[in-house]
C-alpha cells in the first residue's frame, strides 16, 4: 500500500520528519518497506509561474519563446514546444538547477539560438499524470514565485506499506491516518465519508436501475446510486497527483473517482456506463461451469459454478469483486453512470481468484473480508467527489440489498486491564489503554474505567478484533512493546531441558563420519521421478508432490544415495578428485509410520501418527582415496571394505554388532556389495558403485552405503556400559592360521571358532589374509587372533589346548584346516 | 708382583685414553681385562703365591681392575655414544614436507552447526529437543493452528499438496476434526509441513503444561529465488506454563540472540501477524556488523542496509484458539499462556557466515562445505 504523506498529512499530520514516522509505523505493526518519492526528488527550483508573452521562436516552428514571470530575479525567457502555451496562463516552472524526477538537473541552454532559463512543465514531467502533449495549466491565484509544492505535491514523500493480512483497514489511507492518530495522539481529521452528496436529481433511483441479488450468502451487501449529467473529463491536477503517488494511473474523472475512493477509504467501488445496462437490471449470480467472459485488460476468463458475475440482461458484465468487464464501461459518451459499491464473501472471492490467477486492487481488499457498512461510507464520499468533480447529479435513492447476517453485526468486548498485565508481564495504565482503545476507533463505554472496560468494536474492525486479546494486542502495540516491555526469563516449574537418548547418539554418529573424514551434504526432499537415472531407485514407490514447482522436485525422495550421488557429480565436474560426502536425513515412504520406536524411525510425538513413513537415515559416497592423495602414496580409491570400515566404526561407537552378507543391488557391483543386518533384520546396504552409476557421475571408482539409524539407536550399548574386569586374569592370546576353500566367507570361519569357543573364547579377530604358493590352489588362507580367557582364574595351558582342539575339528567340519 | 701390577694399571690407564673410538676401546678392554689378559693371569694365579703376598697382591689387583673396567666403561660409553649420534645425524628427513594425518579433516554442514547450536542454548534455558513428521495432516498444519478455512496459505500456489494416491495402501489421514477419515483421503488433506509450528499442537498433545521445547526441521513452501528455497529449516520453540508471559519471550530471544550473536547484542519486537499467535510480533537482532549503528565512516551497513537491525524471527503468544484444539490435554485457555517462536536456520546461517545465497546451502559444493570447520 503506496500512501503519500501529503494525503495522509490531510488527515493526519503528527508532525514527524517521515522517516521517523516510518520508523514508529514499523515499531507498532505497520510495516514500512520503503520511504520512496513520486515525482522530484526534491520541491526546490520548482515555483509558479506567469506566462506574460508566447511568441514563436525565430528559427522554429514548432517553438515558442515565452516571457515568464517566476517571482524574484524578474522576467525570463523560456523557450517552451508545447503547443498550448498561452499568454496570462499559470503555469509549473522548473528553474535552472532543478531536479527532474528521472534524476536530471536542469540547466540554461540554447534552443535554436535562444536561451532558456527554465522549463515550463507537463504532467508527465511533474510524475503527477498522465498528459505529455502540453503544458499543465494551474488552476491557482498563487503569486509567481511561490513554491511549487505549495500548490502541487511535486516532490512527494510516499510510504510503502506492508499490510499484515488481518488489517484490511490498512487498506486505505483514512484507516492509516487512524493507525498514526492512534500511535501519536496527532488530531485525526473528520472522517471522510461524514457528509453525504445533495441529491439534486430528479426522481428516485429505483426508476432506473433495479439489483437482484441471487446468492446472499457470497454477496452480504450490495448498494447501487445513479447519477445524471455526467461529464467525462481529465481529473483536476490534485486528484491526478494523489492516485500517480499512490501508484494509480489517472484515466478519466469517473473512473478516477472510484480508483481514489477505493484508496481513500479501502472500499473498492464499480462505475459502470448506465446507458450501457439494459433497462438498469443489475443481476448477481452465480456463474454456470465453464461460462465466459472478458475482463477490462481483453482477457476471456473461464469461470466455475462458484465463481459470482454481476450480470445485466445479456449475460456478465464483471467478476464480482475482482474486475468488471468491457460491455459497460464508462467511456468519454458516459452521460449516467451506475456506482455499484458492494460487500462479497472474501473467501469466495480469493478461491476464484486464485481459479483465475487473476489479482487486482479490489480483490486483495475484498479477499481480506470487508464489512458491508463500508459500502455505504464509499457511496457517500464517492458521490461528493461525482457532483464536484464531475457536474454530475446524485439521483434521489440508493438501491440497498442489505444481506448482513447476524455475525456481521456490531458487538462489544470487554477489556480487563489486570489480565492483560499478567499475560504481557508489562503494566498498563488503564486509562491510556482506554485512550489507545479510543484512538483506534473503539467506542468506548463509560468514563472512568473500572475492572473492565467495555468497547464496541468498529465496522472496520469487526473480523479482526473478536475477543479480548485481540484488544490486548492492540493496546500492547500502541503502548509501545519496543519502548516498555521488560526482558525476563520464564519461571520454568521444573522442566529439565536436555538432549534425548537418540539425540545424542545420533550427533556422535554424525561427528564420527565428520571425523573420518567426510563432509556433509544436506540435498533436497524432493526428487525427480527417474532418481537420477541411477538404476534401481526409481523402482521404489514414492509419496508424490501434487503441485512441485518442477518436475525435477516432483517425488519425495525414498534413499539418500541418489542425492549424494548428484553432489558427487556436482563436485566431480568442478575438478574435485575427491568427493567424500555424507548425509544425515529423512527418507518418505508411502506406508503407515511404524507403531513403535522412536522419531528416527518415523514415529512421533502427537496423538495421531502422520500419514506416512519418514525413516531417518545414514548414507555415505566416497569417490576417490578417502585420505586424499598423499605425497608419501596412499591406500588407492575408496573401495568395499572401506565403506564397511565406516559402518564399523559407526558399529564401535555405538557398542553393537552387526554382520553383513553378500548380496547387490541394481546400483552395487554385483559381486562387491551386501547387505548390512542389526539382530538379524536388514537395515541397509554398503557395496562399490556399479561401473553404470560411476559412469553417469563421471568417477572411476567408488563405493557407498546407506542405513537405518532406528536400528543403529536401539540395538546401540553406549552409555550402558559395564565393567569388566580384564587385568586380574588377563586373556591369553594365541594366532592361527586357518586354510579353507576361497569361497568360504571369513565371517562363517570367525563363527564357527567362535562357536566351538564357547564362554572361554573371548575374541576371535581376522587379521590377516593370503592366498598365493603357499597354500593349495582355490584356497585361501585367514590369520585369526584368538582371546581365551575366563572371569575367574587364568587359563593353564592345558585348559586352552583343549578350546583349541575343539575349534579344530568344528573347523574339520566345515573343510578347513590349521595351516602348519 | 705390586709394581708390576701398578706398571700394568700406569699401561692400560695410557691405552685407554689413547684409544680414538669404541673398537680401540674394545680392544683395550681385552688386552687389559679378558680372560688372556697378564692382570687376569695374576689374579687367577694367586693362590699359587706365598701366602704372605696373596692378601696386598688380591686387594691391589682387584682395586686395579675394578678402576680399570670404570675406565674403560666410560669410554666405552662415550664412543657409543658419538656413534650414535653419528647416525642419527645422516638420518635427518625434511620436516616441512607435510604430515600425512590417518585422515583428512570432514566437516559438518553448516545448517547442523547452526541448528546444534541452537539447540543447544535453548537446551541450556531448560528446552527438550523435538522431532516431527514433515508430511502433515493439514489438521496440525492448518487448523489446529487457527487457520481459518479458505485461508491464503492453503492455496495451491503457496503450499506442496501430497497426492493422496501415493500414500500407501489404507493410510491413516485426518480430517479437519482432527479425527481420522472415514473415507479416501482428498487432494488437499495432506502436505508438505510449511513450517514447524505443527509440532506446538503434537507436543501439546504429548505433554502436560509446562512445557519448553525447541524443534528443529525441514519445511516447505512453493517459493524460489535468492532469498527462498521450497524446502528450508526452522526451529519452532513453545514455552507454555501458568504465567509465561509476552515479556518472558522478550528476555528469552534477547539470551538467545546475544548466545548466538554475541553479548552485546540487542533485540527489538515489532507488532506483527500469525493465525497462531497473538499478540504475534517480529523480532530483530542489532546488526553485529555495525554494531546496530547502520553505518561505517565509509558509508552505509550492507547487511543491515543501514537500519542496524536484522530481522531473524517470528514469535507472539500463543493463541487462545490453539489451545482449545489441546484443551483435553491440560490446555484450558483461561488458565494457561505462553509462548511460541520459528526462526530460520539458513537466515541465521547466513547472516553469521556471510552466505550471500540462500541456494548454496542446498548445492553441497564442498569448496562451500570444507569453510566451515
Ligand atoms: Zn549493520
Amino acid at each position: 500500500m503506496k500512501v503519500p504523506i501529503s494525503w495522509l498529512g490531510a488527515y493526519c499530520d503528527p508532525g514527524l520528519p517521515p522517516d521517523r514516522l516510518a520508523e514508529r509505523l514499523s515499531m507498532t505493526g505497520t510495516e514500512v518497506e520503503r520511504v520512496g518519492t513520486a515525482g522530484a526528488p526534491s520541491p526546490d527550483g520548482f515555483v509558479v509561474g506567469r506566462v506574460l508573452a508566447a511568441e514563436q521562436h525565430p528559427d522554429a516552428d514548432r517553438l515558442r519563446v515565452c516571457t515568464v514571470d517566476a517571482g524574484e530575479g524578474g522576467e525570463r525567457t523560456i523557450v517552451c514546444g508545447a503547443p498550448n502555451v498561452a499568454a496570462g496562463q499559470t503555469v509549473a516552472v522548473a528553474l535552472p538547477g532543478a531536479r527532474l524526477g528521472d534524476g536530471t538537473k536542469l540547466r540554461k541552454a540554447k534552443l535554436r539560438g535562444v536561451e532558456s532559463a527554465g522549463m515550463i512543465l507537463s504532467e508527465t514531467e511533474m510524475e503527477i499524470g498522465d498528459d505529455a502533449d502540453g503544458i499543465a495549466v494551474l488552476e491557482t491565484d498563487a503569486a509567481p514565485g511561490t513554491a511549487l509544492s505549495e500548490v502541487l505535491p511535486i516532490a512527494e514523500t510516499v510510504l510503502d506499506l506492508e499490510i499484515t493480512p488481518n488489517r484490511p483497514d490498512c487498506l486505505g489511507v483514512y484507516g492509516i491516518a487512524r493507525e498514526v492518530h492512534a500511535i501519536t495522539g496527532a488530531e485525526l481529521g473528520p472522517e471522510p465519508w461524514a457528509e453525504d452528496a445533495e441529491a439534486t436529481g430528479s426522481g428516485d433511483v429505483a426508476d432506473l436501475a433495479s439489483v437482484t441479488v441471487e446468492v446472499p450468502d457470497l454477496c452480504p451487501r450490495f448498494t447501487a446510486r445513479a447519477f445524471t449529467d455526467v461529464k467525462i473529463g481529465p481529473s483536476p491536477l490534485w486528484l491526478k497527483a494523489r492516485l500517480a503517488a499512490a501508484g494509480q494511473r489517472p484515466i478519466n474523472n469517473v473512473v478516477d473517482i472510484t480508483n481514489y475512493v477505493m484508496l481513500l477509504t479501502g472500499q473498492p467501488l464499480h462505475a459502470f456506463d448506465l446507458d450501457r445496462v439494459p433497462g438498469g437490471a443489475i443481476i448477481v449470480r452465480a456463474a454456470s461451469e465453464g461460462e465466459t467472459m472478458t475482463t477490462l485488460d481483453d482477457v476471456e476468463r473461464v469461470l466455475d459454478s462458484e465463481s459470482v458475475v454481476v450480470c445485466d440482461r445479456d449475460g456478465p458484465s464483471g467478476i464480482a469483486g475482482i474486475m468488471g468487464g468491457q460491455v459497460s464501461e464508462v467511456s468519454a459518451e458516459t452521460t449516467r453512470v451506475l456506482l455499484e459499491v458492494a460487500c462479497w464473501n472474501g473467501t469466495n472471492i480469493l478461491r476464484t481468484s486464485n481459479l483465475l490467477g487473476l489479482r487486482s486492487e479490489a480483490s486483495t481488499r475484498f479477499e481480506k473480508q470487508l464489512h458491508p457498512e463500508l459500502t455505504m461510507r464509499a457511496q457517500r464520499v464517492a458521490s461528493k467527489l461525482m457532483v464536484e468533480l464531475c457536474g454530475a447529479r446524485l439521483v434521489p435513492g440508493t438501491i440497498d440489498v442489505d444481506n448482513t447476517p447476524p455475525p456481521m453485526r456490531p458487538f462489544d468486548l470487554s477489556y480487563h486491564p489486570g489480565r492483560s498485565d499478567r499475560l504481557l508481564g508489562m503494566e498498563v495504565d488503564p486509562d491510556r489503554a482506554a485512550e489507545y482503545l479510543g484512538r483506534l476507533g473503539f467506542h468506548v463505554h463509560g468514563s472512568a474505567p473500572q475492572e473492565a472496560i467495555a468497547v464496541t468494536v468498529p465496522a472496520d474492525r469487526h473480523f479482526d478484533v473478536t475477543r479480548e486479546i485481540d484488544l490486548v494486542e492492540e493496546v500492547a502495540r500502541v503502548h509501545g512493546l519496543d519502548e516498555h516491555l521488560p526482558a525476563t526469563l520464564p519461571g520454568r516449574g521444573g522442566a529439565v531441558g536436555g538432549l534425548a537418548r537418540h539425540q545424542v547418539l545420533l550427533r556422535r554418529v554424525e561427528d564420527l563420519v565428520r571425523d573420518a573424514g567426510l563432509d556433509e551434504a544436506i540435498t533436497w526432499s524432493f526428487v525427480d521421478p527417474a532418481r537420477g537415472g541411477f538404476p534401481g531407485l526409481g523402482e521404489i514407490d514414492p509419496v508424490v508432490v501434487h503441485n512441485p514447482l518442477s518436475e525435477d522436485q516432483s517425488v519425495m525422495r525414498t534413499d539418500l544415495i541418489g542425492g549424494l550421488l548428484a553432489a558427487c557429480a556436482h563436485n566431480l565436474a568442478r575438478g574435485a578428485e575427491r568427493v567424500a560426502v555424507f548425509e544425515s536425513g529423512r527418507v518418505y515412504l508411502p506406508q503407515r509410520p511404524p507403531g513403535d520406536g522412536g522419531p528416527l524411525g518415523g514415529r512421533f510425538a502427537g496423538s495421531h501418527p502422520p500419514p506416512v513413513a519418514e525413516p531417518h537415515r545414514i548414507a555415505a559416497a566416497l569417490i576417490g582415496e578417502l585420505t586424499g592423495h598423499r605425497w608419501r602414496g596412499s591406500g588407492g580409491p575408496a573401495d568395499f571394505y572401506d565403506a564397511k570400515g565406516l559402518i564399523e566404526l559407526i558399529a564401535a561407537a555405538l557398542g553393537l554388532e552387526l554382520s553383513f552378507e553378500a548380496g547387490s543391488r541394481p546400483f552395487l557391483h554385483p559381486g562387491r556389495a551386501a547387505t548390512v543386518l542389526a539382530a538379524g533384520e536388514p537395515i541397509g546396504w554398503v557395496g562399490e558403485l556399479h561401473p553404470e552409476v560411476l559412469a553417469r557421475i563421471d568417477a572411476r571408482a567408488g563405493a557407498a552405503f546407506e542405513l537405518g539409524v532406528e536400528p543403529l539407536v536401539a540395538a546401540a550399548t553406549t552409555g550402558d556400559e559395564r565393567y569388566e574386569d580384564v587385568t586380574t586374569h588377563p586373556a591369553v592370546a594365541e594366532d592361527i592360521a586357518v586354510v579353507a576353500d576361497a569361497g568360504v566367507g571369513a565371517e562363517r570361519i570367525r563363527e564357527t571358532i567362535l562357536e566351538a569357543g564357547g564362554a572361554l573364547l573371548a575374541r576371535a579377530e581376522v587379521f590377516d589374509v593370503y592366498e598365493g604358493e603357499q597354500v593349495p590352489e582355490g584356497k585361501r588362507s585367514l590369520a585369526l587372533r584368538l582371546d581365551f580367557r575366563a572371569p575367574d582364574r587364568t587359563l593353564t595351558d592345558a585348559e586352552v589346548a583343549e578350546v583349541r582342539a575343539g575349534i579344530v575339528a568344528a573347523l574339520g567340519g566345515i573343510g578347513a584346516d590349521l595351516r602348519g | 708382583m705390586l709394581e708390576r701390577i701398578e706398571a700394568i694399571r700406569d699401561e692400560a690407564r695410557t691405552a685407554v685414553a689413547a684409544a680414538g673410538d669404541a673398537a680401540a676401546v674394545e680392544e683395550v678392554r681385552v688386552r687389559y681385562l679378558g680372560r688372556k689378559a697378564e692382570l687376569t693371569t695374576i689374579l687367577r694365579g694367586i693362590g699359587e703365591l706365598p701366602p704372605e703376598q696373596r692378601g696386598p697382591v688380591g686387594k691391589t689387583g682387584n682395586q686395579v681392575r675394578r678402576e680399570l673396567e670404570a675406565l674403560v666403561e666410560e669410554a666405552a660409553a662415550r664412543y657409543e655414544r658419538t656413534e650414535l649420534d653419528a647416525r642419527l645425524a645422516t638420518e635427518a628427513i625434511d620436516v616441512t614436507l607435510p604430515g600425512t594425518p590417518p585422515v583428512v579433516p570432514g566437516h559438518l554442514h553448516p545448517l547442523t552447526r547452526t541448528r546444534r547450536e541452537i539447540e543447544d542454548v535453548f537446551v541450556g534455558l531448560g528446552y527438550r529437543v523435538m522431532e516431527g513428521p514433515e508430511i502433515e495432516h493439514d489438521y496440525y498444519n492448518f487448523t489446529a493452528l487457527n487457520y481459518p478455512p479458505g485461508h491464503p496459505a492453503r492455496m495451491l500456489q503457496d503450499t506442496f499438496y501430497v497426492d493422496p494416491g501415493s500414500l500407501g495402501a489404507d493410510p491413516l489421514v485426518l480430517g479437519s476434526d482432527g479425527e481420522p477419515l472415514a473415507v479416501p483421503p482428498g487432494p488437499r488433506d495432506v502436505l508438505l509441513r510449511t513450517h514447524t509450528s505443527p509440532m506446538q499442537i503434537r507436543g501439546m498433545e504429548d505433554q502436560e503444561p509446562p512445557i519448553f521445547i525447541v524443534v528443529p526441521g525441514r519445511v516447505y513452501r512453493r517459493d524460489s529465488d535468492a532469498t527462498h528455497t521450497p524446502m528450508f529449516d526452522q526451529v519452532e520453540g513453545l514455552a507454555v506454563g501458568e504465567d509465561i508471559t509476552l515479556a518472558d519471550l522478550h528476555g528469552t530471544l534477547l539470551t538467545f540472540a546475544r548466545a548466538v550473536f554475541g553479548p552485546d547484542r540487542d533485540v527489538r519486537i515489532r507488532p506483527h501477524f500469525f493465525p497462531f499467535t497473538e499478540p504475534s510480533v517480529e523480532v530483530d537482532v542489532s546488526c553485529f556488523r555495525c554494531g546496530g549503528t547502520g553505518r561505517f565512516e565509509n558509508g552505509r551497513c550492507s547487511l543491515c542496509k543501514g537500519t542496524g537491525w536484522l530481522e531473524i524471527l517470528g514469535a507472539g503468544m500463543v493463541d487462545p484458539n490453539v489451545f482449545g484444539f489441546v484443551r483435553e490435554h491440560g490446555y484450558d485457555p483461561d488458565r494457561v499462556q505462553g509462548f511460541a517462536f520459528g526462526m530460520g536456520i539458513e537466515r541465521i546461517a547466513m547472516l553469521k557466515h556471510g552466505v550471500p545465497d540462500l541456494r548454496m546451502f542446498f548445492d553441497n559444493d564442498v569448496r562451500m562445505l570444507e569453510q566451515f570447520r
